[in-house]
Parts: C-alpha cells; structure tokens; sequence
C-alpha cells in the first residue's frame, strides 16, 4: 500500500553528504543543506561562547557583593552575552539551520531561489562574527546589547565601534536569508503546492522573513549613526548640539522588537510541525495559525515603544503602544490553543522532541503571560529594567525558542543526518534542560518583582537566596545543553542509521531518502493533498525519489 | 514573461515631465509659501518618484505581487514615521513638555 | 504521479534548480524588488531623523539654506533623471537584443553617474573649505544657530553620502552589463541582469529626488 520507504540506506546511496568531498565542496557549495551544516556548526559555536559569558555572570551573581569582577567588567559581560545570543544565535538559529535545509524540500523544490546569495548569506555572518569576536578579544564591548546613546556615542571606552560593525554586518545575512525564503515561497512551489497547502513551518518562516527584510535595514542605518557619531564626535543623538537620545530608542527599537519575533517564529513553526506528527493528528485550525504568524509580524512593528515607556517618550506613546503590545499577544495565545487543541483526542506519544514541544508550549505560555504584565505601562513603571524583565525574555527566548530548536534538531536530525540519535539520552536531556531552566529564572521572576535591578554586578542581601538557586539552575541548564552535544556527534558515527520517515510523519521531506540526495527530488511532486494528513488511513504517495 | 516593449517616444515624454518638475520645484521654494512649502516640494518628488516607479521601474504593466511589494515598502515606511511622530508629537500633551 | 513539465527552449543561463525560465526571470525581479524594500527601510531611518529635526529646528534648518548651492544641486537633479533616462533605453535596448544600443546606454548612464558623484566631490569640498563638517571642521557664522546646524549638516553628509555610496556601486554594476553586453550574453530572450540593474538605479534615483528638496530647497522660509 504504502511506497514510503522503510529500509535503512547503505553508505553506498549518494547523499548530499557524501555527493563530494574536500573542503572546497563544503566552503564553496551552493547546496541549501550544506549550507544549513556550516551554520549549524557556527551557530552553536557562538551559542557557546554566549553562554561562557552567562556563567560568567552566574558566577558573581553568587555573592551580594561585586567580588568576581568589577562593574566595568560584568558590564562587558552581560554586553557580549546579549550581542552573542541574540544576533549570532538566535536570529539566525533556526531558519539558518532548519530553514535552509528544509524550506525547498517542504514545498517541492530543488533549492532556494538563489544559491549563491545564500552561501553570501553564510560568509557574511562569519564576518560578521569575527569583528564581533574580535571585539571581545581586544578587551570587550560594556554598552549593553541595546548600545543606548549617549552612552555608546559619548562616553564608553570600549571597542564600541567593532562590535557595531560586527552586529552591522551580520544584519545583511540575516536580510539576505529572509529575501531568499520569500522569493522562494513565492516563486519556487511545486505544482499543486497552493498556499493553503504549505507546512505551518513555511507560513512561519514567510512571516519571519518579512520581519527580517522590513525592520533589520533600520537597525542597520542606527548603528551606522552611532558609528558616524563616534567618529564625528558629535551627531544626531548629541543632547550637546539639540539631539535626542530617544530618537536612538525608537530607531532601534524599531527593528528590535520585531527580532524578537524574528526569534520566536520559526520555532511556533517547528512545534507545528512537531505537535501534529506526534499527536498522529493534523493541526486544528490550519488557516487561523497560518494567518496569526502573518499577524504577529505585522502587529510586532506596531509595538517597540513599550521598551521606552520610562525612558522619556511621551505618555500618549506609551498609551498608544502599551494597547498594541496587548494586541499583538492576541495570535500568539491563538496558536497556543491550537497546538492544544491538536492534541486533544489525539494518539500523543513522548518522543524526545515532543517532550521539548511540551516544555515550549507551557514556558512559552508563562514567558508571553508575563509580557502582558510590562506591556500594561504602570505595571511597568515598577518592573522596566529589573530582573523580572530578563526572566521574561529568557522564558519565551529559551523556555521557548531554544527548546523548540533543540525539539526540531532531534526531529529532523534523521533526516538532515541519515543517523538516529540515541532516545533514552535525549528524553534525559530534554528533562535536565526543563528542571535547569526553571530553576534559573522562576527565582528571576520573584527578584525582579521584588525589586532586584537588571545589569548590576552587586545587589541588596535579600535578594542573594534567588540568585543563588538561579545560579544552581544555570550549572543544571548548561549540563543539559551539553549532554546532546555529546550524543548527536557520537550518533554520526555510531548512531542508527535511519530510514526515510523514522516517525511516521507526513511532509514532503520525510518521503525523499535521509540524508536527502543534492537536488531533493528526482522528479518534481504534484501535490494533490492538503497538509497534515494524518488522519488519512491511505496517505499521499508520490514518486519523488529513490 | 517580460514587459512589453515601449517605444522610446513614452521614455522622453515622462523624462521631460520630470526635468519640468525639477524646475518647478526649484521656482517654488523661491515663493514664501509659509507653511505649505515643504508639502509642494514633497508633493513634487512624490509625482516624480512616482512617474519613475511606474513608467521606468515599470511597475505600472507588472504583476499584482510587485504592486503589493511596492506598496508594502511604503506601508512600512509610514508605520516608521507615524508611530516614531506620535512620540514626538505628543511630547508637548504632558507634564514632560518639549525636549527641544 | 510525477510532473515532467515540457521541455522549453533556453540558453545556457537557466539555472538547474529552476524548472522555466520565466520562473527564473520573476525570481530575479522580485529578488530585486525585495531588496530595494529593504534600502526603503535603511533610507527611510535618514529620513525619519531628518524630519523630526527639522520639525523642532525650523529656524536652524533654514538658517543652512544659504549655504546649499540650489543650482548646482538642481543641475545634479537633472543629470540622474538624465542617467534615469539612459538606464531605461538601455533596458529597452535589452528587451529587443540590441548589443550595441545596450553598451551605449549604459555607459552613458556610467558617465553621467560619474559626472553626479564629480559635482558631489567638488560640494564636499566646498563645505570644507567653508567649515560646515561638523566635529572635524566646524564654524558657523549664526550662533544661535550653530548647535542645530550641526545636526543638519550632519545628516547631510550622511544622508548624500550613503547615496553616493550607492551610487557607486551602481558604477560597478553598471560595469558589469557593459562587459556582459561586450561579451554577448544577451539576447532579446534573456536580458534579466539589465533590468534588475535597472530597477536599483531608479531606485537611487529617486532616493535622490526627496533628499534634493529636502536638503536644498529649505529656502528662506521657515517650516
């Protein structure tokens, strides 16, 4: 009946992987898959080395006092922890790895509609990186990843102007991924592959790519401005000569809250996905979350000024933004009951990557909860810049973001490897992340409520019982971002190998060989069925490859 | 597949629109229109960029994604300006009264 | 069930992940077009800047009307429409395969970028030489200006100074359709490289059409 393929390959089939050999078929290929490897490789490179900087600072959060380090120094801390995280891991993370790899295959295609410019894309983020990593070795960056002025124009003596370029740079890899992804989505289905047919992964990393084409430029030109006002030593953010240091904020804000949804998208794709193979059902209400990923990247531009509501933008901003922040948590909560909904009634199994989608969808939930509470702008008269500010953007960033990119390595990792990765160790680790995470930032919430303010390197003595759990949570939390470091090298070697579709899912890419050949498919699909058919008793045949 | 092909006659006929408007715009910053001198003169660039998008940008004969595009491109541009202005607008409303 | 669709005649420049090459085509122009949306975004935080500024300094803001040479930066206006102009033809010239009336075209789209970024050079320097650089040469004769005046030139230096940028790389790009043209490679099938240069260097241009205003024509009167 069924003509998916179940028998595993042999070394012998040529893949992807072994098509070529030699460096130059890795740093000069043009192969969407490849492309996600080396980005996958220098992702968690830099995840790493952003999280060397978080236990730095977990470290002198032990003690009340500022005793590991001076302010300076911590402040150099917390500056390249935030610039590592969020511009070379995060907005990255997924559509460079899983999008790249998966996005052509979802929708029938043999590649992304421009190659090359997506290799561009990669050595453009290296650069990137590199001046940023040279930032840090020269002596470190102390403005904050938010590079407020006058601060950053003025005052800091810090490699101000390397990190800037390295942020700089890296903004048009970003740009350059997203205008690949559309112009792909748009131009590059396969016959039959109607909008209303794609996986809720490719709506959301569409609606992620809009974000990365509209709101990265304005980013860009800020950090041209404060680097111009660095070398003119005066500028349009100069109190000194009539400008405005707000007007920073709204430019940069502009973007950045926007990358916070550039962030969060792609991984509501991934628990889409994940969610309907693992409750064996399809997703409930398929147009209402392809359309709330559409929302939440149009209603996030509408939004950034409740960063600002006690810096000195007028109440009448605040008023006006603090509503639109109530609004766009509205789509948001929309997929969350869907995911829901999809698996009631369902066959729900835990797999590894359903524990992760589990752990997404309730830390998720309490992570946009909590940014309700500082939209509401007198609550966040009291709240804005403590620690309650960073247990809630930790909470949906890693709580959720993080977890649902490790839930989709696992799941694609068959796929993109040909290997299994060994269960019973990942279930483990996903559990150690789940209890690390928790005992991490929960105490964050309650210090920060209580008044604990964010980016000190010392604090009052009653706040020290909380910082003193969330540091124990955080050695909790790197050990489970370790342990699968560990297994997913060893599976290339030793793990199972995998057949096509390990878990039984429905997509067009679990019907192509794992590792998929270079050019995905032998013959382009003609896609005659709506997704998610997992109800279906006789599923969707094409002849699409070997 | 690729737009037809205009005769050279339409090309110098929005060329000599737009040089007119040049000087147009020129000769009126020269008049003391009070306030409504910034509006002409935006008023003219934004015939001409316009004339430029859909005569030679050709937009005018291209697909309804490319419109779309284009006057998403504006779109964005205007949430920019608005919501940054209705900051700087309003600063005047409250007790913080003007910065400048 | 497999789609094969039906061999279609192209040339060499059909790239293998392409099924048409009409798909090909429109993948290049709203690759284009994207791009340009997001130089939009990038120009219009200048812009946004510009505006608040000259909306709390009208009378500063004027005040650095007198030292705008309106002519020199209305014949500059002109000579982009003009390169405008060439850019177009050449396009045309692209659609209907004429090798020769292409390479004319655009080079003189190159020489009259050339001639804009020239007149550009020569207005830099004349703001040197009469101290209106701010923080590295800077002296303005209205004092009650010379704060805000800062903030004007400032952004006029970075406003026309990431256009010229632009602008030259342009020129490069320019190049490059000269030594394809040179070399043959279009033909009235396929000239898609022309006309998504095309559509970048209108774009420049009409960057150009609201900084000439905006920067030049403040005039005497206030806001």
């Amino acid at each position: 009946m069924s003509t998916l393929v179940e028998t595993p390959r042999t070394g012998a089939e040529i893949n992807y992987l072994n098509a070529d050999y030699g460096w130059k078929s890795w740093l000069f290929t043009t192969d969407h898959k490849r492309i996600a490897m080396l980005y996958l490789i220098s992702i968690t490179g830099f995840f790493f080395v952003g999280g060397f900087f978080a236990f730095l600072m977990r470290m002198e959060l032990l003690t009340p006092r500022g005793d590991l380090v001076q302010a300076d120094t911590y402040n150099k801390f917390f500056t390249m922890h935030g610039i590592m995280m969020i511009f070379f891991f995060l907005i990255p993370s997924i559509p460079a790895t899983l999008g790249n790899f998966l996005v052509p295959i979802m929708i029938g295609a043999r590649d992304l509609a421009f190659p090359k410019i997506n290799l561009l894309s990669w050595y453009i983020y290296i650069t990137g990186g590199l001046f940023a990593l040279g930032a840090v070795v020269a002596g470190g960056v102390d403005t904050g990843w938010t590079f407020y002025t006058p601060f950053s124009t003025t005052y800091s003596n810090t490699y101000v102007m390397a990190a800037a370029l390295g942020v700089f740079i890296s903004g048009f890899s970003s740009i350059l991924t997203g205008l690949n992804f559309v112009v792909t989505i748009h131009k590059m289905r396969a016959p039959g592959m109607t909008w209303h047919r794609m996986p809720l992964f490719i709506w959301s990393h569409y609606a992620t790519s809009i974000i990365q084409i509209l709101g990265t430029p304005v980013v860009a030109i800020t950090i041209l401005l404060v680097a111009a006002e660095r070398i003119f030593h005066v500028g349009v953010f100069d109190p000194a000569v009539g400008g405005d240091p707000i007007l920073f904020q709204h430019l940069f804000w502009f973007y950045s809250h926007p990358a916070v949804y550039i962030m969060i998208l792609p991984g509501m794709g991934v628990i889409s996905e994940l969610v309907t193979c693992f409750s064996r059902k399809r997703i409930f209400g398929y147009t209402v979350v392809a359309y709330s990923s559409i929302a939440i990247a149009v209603i996030g531009f509408l939004v950034w000024g409740h960063h600002m509501f006690t810096t000195g933008q007028s109440m009448y901003a605040g008023l006006v933004f603090s509503a639109l922040s109530f609004l766009v948590a509205v789509p948001s909560a929309i997929k969350v009951f869907n995911w829901t909904a999809t698996m009631y009634r369902g066959s729900v199994s835990f797999d590894a990557p359903m524990l992760y989608v589990f752990g997404f969808i309730g830390l998720f939930t309490i992570g946009g909860l909590t940014g309700l509470f500082l939209a509401a702008s007198a609550v966040d008269v009291h709240l804005q810049d403590t620690y309650f500010v960073v247990a809630h953007f930790h909470y949906v960033m890693v709580g959720g973001m993080v977890m649902a990119y490790l839930g989709g390595i696992h799941f694609w990792w068959p796929k993109m490897t040909g290997r299994m990765y060994p269960e019973a160790w990942a279930k483990f680790a996903a559990l150690v992340v789940f209890v690390g995470f928790n005992l991490t930032f929960f105490p964050q919430f309650m210090a920060g409520y209580l008044g604990m303010p964010r980016r000190y390197h010392a604090y009052a003595e009653e706040f020290q019982v909380y910082n003193v759990l969330s540091s124990a949570g955080a050695s909790i939390l790197g050990a489970g971002y370790l342990i699968p470091m560990v297994y997913l090298v060893w599976s290339l070697w030793f793990g199972k190998r995998a057949p096509a579709n390990p878990w039984g899912a429905v997509g067009l890419e679990w019907m192509i060989p794992s590792p998929p050949p270079t050019l995905n498919f032998d013959k382009t699909p003609v896609v005659t069925w709506e997704a998610y058919q997992y109800h279906e008793p006789d599923r969707p045949e094409v002849e699409v490859g070997r | 597949m690729m737009h037809q092909v205009h005769p050279v006659r339409m090309y110098l006929t929005i060329f000599a629109v737009l040089i007119i408007l040049t000087f147009t715009t020129v000769f009126v910053a020269e008049l003391d229109l009070g306030p409504w001198n910034v509006f002409v003169a935006l008023a003219i660039a934004a015939i001409k960029a316009t004339l430029v998008i859909l005569f030679f940008m050709h937009v005018m004969e291209s697909s309804s994604l490319t419109k779309l595009f284009v006057v998403a491109g504006l779109m964005w541009l205007g949430l920019l300006f608005g919501l940054t202005f209705n900051d700087y607008m309003s600063r005047t409303w409250s007790a913080l009264g003007k910065w400048w | 069930m497999a789609a094969n669709t039906e061999v279609v005649e192209h040339g060499p420049e059909l790239r293998h992940h392409f099924e048409q090459p009409d798909q090909q085509y429109q993948a290049a122009t709203l690759g284009m077009w994207t791009f340009l949306l997001t130089e939009i975004m990038f120009f219009g935080g200048l812009f946004a800047a510009y505006a608040i500024y000259r909306a709390a300094y009208p009378d500063a803001f004027a005040s650095t009307s007198q030292y705008m040479d309106v002519i020199v930066g209305g014949v500059n206006t002109a000579v982009l429409i003009c390169s405008s102009l060439t850019m177009a033809l050449a396009v045309r010239s692209g659609q209907l395969g004429q090798r020769n009336a292409v390479i004319l075209f655009t080079i003189a789209t190159m020489i009259l970028g050339a001639v804009f970024l020239g007149v550009k050079a020569y207005e830099y320097h004349h703001k040197w030489v009469e101290h209106l650089v701010p923080g590295f040469n800077w002296h303005y004769e209205d004092s009650r200006y010379a704060h805000h005046a800062q903030i004007l030139f400032f952004l006029y230096f970075v406003m026309t100074g990431m256009h010229a940028i632009h602008m030259i790389v342009g020129e490069g790009l320019l190049l490059s359709l000269v030594i394809m043209a040179w070399r043959k490679k279009f033909t009235s099938l396929w000239s898609t490289p022309i006309e998504i240069v095309g559509l970048y260097w209108h774009f420049v241009d009409i960057v150009w059409i609201f900084l000439f205003p905006l920067l030049y024509l403040i005039g005497k009167h206030k806001l």
